[in-house]
């Protein structure tokens, strides 16, 4: 089922009456999600996700704008008709029923021509439990069973319904972090077997980036980028989706862009053609740094922190935003942990700029990520007629 | 209206109209009939409005009579009851061994019939031609004189209506306390043993002053309970309390409603809203004492 | 030396605790003894045959000659079947439509959200303030002019709402978590369903504690039975007792008197001894007696 969120707003009254007025919660919110697709919602907490959420399910209805599942708008009907199910972040199980009953439990709401039979309630919850592989839990109530668990019985009482769409908010944060790996792995699972159009919430950006299609990342009320996760995270639209993909977080500077060159603080570090002067915000993710002696930025020693692999470098610079820098450098790289200063170049495929006061971002010649090889060969075959790879990757919104 | 809102109401009703009838209209009304003088619950008239009610309630010797013997009971075992109660709290939550058994005897009383036993109690205090009663064959073994505390001298039967009041309020007060007591972080405890506080200043330094915001609530429901007083004293000294010379302000409100000196809806309207009066002053006296002291300390 | 002072210290101490421990004791076992006496003596007297209790100048604190026959006459003489079965019909209609309409009441303040509705809750929780006595008169003249007295509708009816219990269950239903109510709504469950199939089940505990609060305090009211009723055909227990203790007998039969009181006394002790823990929760929670 394709679900098409048609400009959608919502606005509350203010709580605080004395001030009054509306508050937006949503605004603006436009996005096609097609038939069969994995999508996450990604933003901080308090930024519309979930408000989002709620309208698409039916819980909330939108202030403005229209919502379509396929050829239908739903706009205004309420969540059963909808056919949707839906998993929360508590899970909300009935806690005075058991498993099987919570599985149960919309089956039995189902009036006219639509209702069950006894035996075929059974039979349904059964197939829903075997899905998510919990046959064996029916008997237990949600007190006797663990997080994982109890997370599976919600997602098998919102599939047995059979519905054309699967929200789910938040599913994995009350799970600690060893069940939220293998249950994202699960849902993913779940979701390609079912093929269900799912839409899921949440604020881990890891989360998010690991098992979704495509996620849309958004900030105070409205959506800041839409795409492939890996597209997000290369290739951010603004400062705020930088910062907020990608752990360490990218490091970000203030800096200004002359004749295109980029200068952070005094220090010139990077050529950056087509880019226009003025102020700007100079985000480096913590490997597009390159320890080198004669690097142009130079920063204050603070740790090095041998991770294994990795090396990860912490230092300070009189121009970030910030208090500590991070960069993850190889393992072979030669830090003299003696010395107070480190230097470093920065790889301008790993470096973004955004504008000061828009927080756009500004393009320069050489940010590409690939390497040159691989540009050579795109080119290569884009010039032989080839459909370019990064067409593919466009934003549905 | 929107649906939601009706909805909302709609479930509301039951209780709307059992509260609107039932609470709130007699709320108004018995202001209403405590003004209107002379009413006659027969033919539902009255021929005046004015403070009449009031000034006949407090010129009656039965009133009168029924404050004083108010008075005397909340003075005597509102204080008795919580200190005792206090008493055995303290001793039960010291304990392990048959806590709960005592515990549970202790709240016997709360769910037993008042007036049933009251009864009893009349029986063990009375004396009659035939015996002089358990309570005065113990007095005898003390070396006493045997009274008759049910219908005998004014202080034998209040000391009676005191010992049952106080038997009655216990279990109550007792779960409070002991609740209040088992609620205190055992961590202050062993802070101070390891300062080498003595036990009796840990019960005073420490546990008192934690246990005082409850302390303060018996002591409120307390007053307002005693001050209410009747069903315990018509089980020990019968429903003609006037006569026994035992009636309390609640026992003297219902003889005026219904009864053999009843049908005085207005008499007993002004004596219950000078009950209410009296219980909203020592009320507020009481939280006014509670909010100082817990200022102070 | 040090070491032989610090041992005596210990002995002390020890010795000490075991005086302290052992007063203890004995206060609750005298304060055990003085609630437990009265039970006693009312179960020990009902076995006493009227003759033997009468010959008794000095009270016996056994019996050698048991009898049920007071039991017998309290049933007879006197109509204490009927005074039961009045009480255990108003008991329990009392009770079921109180639950029926504060758990409409407690659902609407914690689940619906309708205009109104903080200001309409303050109202009530203020309702909380006002004592019965003062209610009681105009109530009284209220079922008196309807042509109630006499009647279980006129006992039942003031006796039906509280205020109390609507809070206690609203809060209760408070805590279950908005997600539920939401899943709810998914899964196509009606607002009233939701509250029979899922409120209710999840906040039975507290349901249980009102309804024992309330069949006590049912079991046990004088007052208003009093004023309502003077045909023994509507006596409660409490009214009974009290009728069988003016009028009784013929004259003072005080072992079939303690006979009675033990069968009205019985079923809230066998009730009391089965759901102690809950009783002496609810009743801290925000009984009031005393």
């Amino acid at each position: 089922m394709k679900i098409v969120l048609e400009h959608i707003s919502k606005r509350y009254p203010n709580r605080d009456k004395k001030v009054g007025g509306l508050v937006t919660a949503v605004e603006d919110f436009h996005l096609t999600i097609p038939d069969g697709k994995l999508i996450a919602l990604l933003g901080p907490s308090g930024c519309g996700k979930s408000t989002t959420l709620n309208m698409i399910c039916g819980l909330e209805e939108p202030t403005e704008g229209k919502i379509w599942f396929g050829d239908t708008d739903v706009t205004n009907l309420s969540p059963e008709v909808r056919g949707v199910g839906m998993v929360f972040q508590s899970y909300a199980l009935y806690p005075h029923l058991t498993a099987l009953q919570n599985i149960m439990f919309p089956l039995e709401n189902l009036k006219g021509a639509d209702k069950l039979s006894k035996e075929e309630m059974v039979r349904r919850a059964k197939e829903a439990a075997e899905l998510v592989q919990i046959s064996e839990y029916l008997e237990r109530r949600p007190s006797q069973m663990s997080g994982g668990q109890q997370q599976r019985v919600a997602i098998a009482r919102a599939l047995v319904k059979m519905p054309k769409v699967l929200l789910l908010d938040e599913p994995l944060s009350n799970l600690d972090a060893r069940l939220r790996l293998s249950t994202r792995e699960e849902i993913r699972r779940i979701q390609r077997e079912t093929g269900i159009t799912t839409v899921f919430v949440t604020h881990d950006q890891e989360e998010a980036m690991s098992i979704s299609d495509e996620i849309v990342v958004m900030n105070r009320a409205v959506i800041s980028q839409v795409g492939k996760p890996q597209h997000v995270y290369d290739e951010p639209e603004n400062l705020f989706v930088s910062k907020f993909l990608g752990t360490p977080p990218i490091n970000v500077f203030e800096g200004y862009v002359k004749n295109e060159k980029l200068f952070i603080g005094t220090q010139e570090v990077l050529d950056v053609h087509g880019a226009p002067d003025g102020e700007v915000w100079a985000g480096v993710r913590p490997e597009g740094f390159i320890p080198a002696d004669d690097g142009p930025l130079t920063c204050h020693l603070v740790a090095v922190e041998r991770m294994g692999r990795d090396t990860s470098v912490v230092a300070t610079h009189d121009a970030y935003d910030g208090v500590q820098m991070r960069a993850i450098v190889s393992s072979d790289a030669r830090i003299d942990v003696a010395s107070d200063i480190v230097r470093f170049r920065i790889r301008p495929e790993k470096c973004r700029l955004f504008d000061r006061e828009t927080e756009q971002r500004i393009h320069f010649f050489g940010e590409t990520m690939e390497e040159p090889a691989d540009v050579m060969a795109r080119e290569a075959r884009a010039a032989a007629g080839a459909r370019p790879a990064a067409a593919e990757s466009e934003a549905t919104a | 209206m929107n649906t939601r809102s009706m909805k909302g109401w709609l479930y509301l009703i039951p209780a709307l109209v059992f509260l609107g009838v039932f609470v709130v209209y007699p709320l108004f009304d018995v202001v209403v009939y405590s003004f209107e003088e002379g009413y006659n619950s027969a033919s539902q008239t009255f021929f005046g409005t004015g403070t009449y009610n009031f000034s006949y309630v407090l010129r009656d010797t039965y009133f009168i009579q029924a404050l004083k013997n108010t008075f005397i009971l909340v003075i005597i075992t509102v204080p008795l009851s919580t200190g005792i109660a206090l008493l055995i709290s303290v001793g039960l939550s010291s304990i392990k061994k048959l806590q709960e058994l005592y515990q549970t005897i202790f709240f016997l009383p709360y769910v037993t019939n008042t007036l049933a036993v009251g009864l009893v109690f009349m029986i063990l205090f009375q004396k009659t031609p035939y015996t002089d009663g358990f309570v005065n064959q113990i007095i005898h073994f003390f070396g006493g004189s045997s009274v008759d505390f049910i219908d005998g001298p004014y202080w034998a039967k209040m000391t009676v209506m005191c010992i049952y009041t106080v038997w009655v309020v216990m279990p109550f007060k007792v779960l409070i306390l002991t609740s209040a007591l088992a609620s205190v972080n055992p961590d202050y405890y062993k802070a101070a043993k390891v300062d080498g506080t003595s036990s009796w200043r840990i019960f005073y330094k420490i546990t008192l002053p934690m246990i005082s915001p409850m302390i303060f609530y018996l002591i409120i429901t307390g007053f307002i309970g005693a001050f209410k007083a009747y069903g315990d004293v018509v089980a020990i000294f019968g429903t003609n309390l006037n006569a026994a010379g035992m009636n309390t302000i609640v026992g003297y409100v219902y003889d005026m409603l219904y009864g053999d000196g009843g049908g005085y809806p207005s008499y007993a309207s002004a004596a219950a809203l000078i009950l209410f009066a009296i219980v909203l002053t020592i009320t507020c006296i009481n939280l006014l004492i509670q909010r100082r002291s817990v200022q102070t300390s | 030396m040090s070491n032989m002072t610090q041992e005596q210290e210990h002995r002390a101490f020890v010795r000490g605790q075991r005086i302290r421990t052992a007063v203890i004791y004995t206060l609750l076992t005298l304060w055990a003894f003085i609630v437990l006496f009265p039970f006693y003596w009312m179960v020990l007297t009902s076995i006493k045959s009227y003759s033997a209790y009468n010959a008794e100048y000095v009270p016996q604190l056994y019996t050698l000659a048991p009898t049920m026959q007071n039991y017998v006459d309290a049933f007879t003489a006197v109509p204490l079947a009927r005074y039961f079965m009045n009480t255990v019909i108003f008991t329990s209609v009392t009770t079921a439509l109180m639950l029926v309409v504060i758990v409409l009441a407690a659902f609407a303040f914690s689940r619906l959200d309708f205009a109104g509705r903080g200001l309409l809750f303050t109202a009530f929780l203020s309702l909380m303030m006002i004592p019965n006595e003062l209610v009681i008169i105009t109530n009284f003249v209220t079922i008196t002019n309807w042509g109630l007295r006499n009647t279980f509708t006129g006992l039942i009816l003031p006796s039906v709402t509280s205020v109390f219990y609507i809070y206690l269950l609203k809060e209760n239903f408070d805590q279950i978590p908005d997600d539920l109510y939401k899943a709810a709504k998914v899964d196509g469950c009606s607002d009233f369903k939701y509250l029979t199939n899922v409120m209710i089940p999840i906040c039975r505990p507290t349901i249980v504690t009102v309804v024992l609060l309330k069949v006590i305090e049912c079991w046990n009211s004088y007052v208003w039975p009093r004023l309502i009723t003077d045909n023994q055909l509507y006596f409660l227990v409490s009214n009974g007792i009290q009728e069988i203790r003016e009028n009784g007998f013929g004259r003072e039969n005080v072992p079939a008197m303690m006979a009675a009181v033990v069968v009205i006394s019985v079923p809230l002790i066998v009730m009391f001894l089965i759901f102690r823990k809950k009783i002496m929760e609810g009743v801290s929670r925000g009984g009031t007696k005393g």
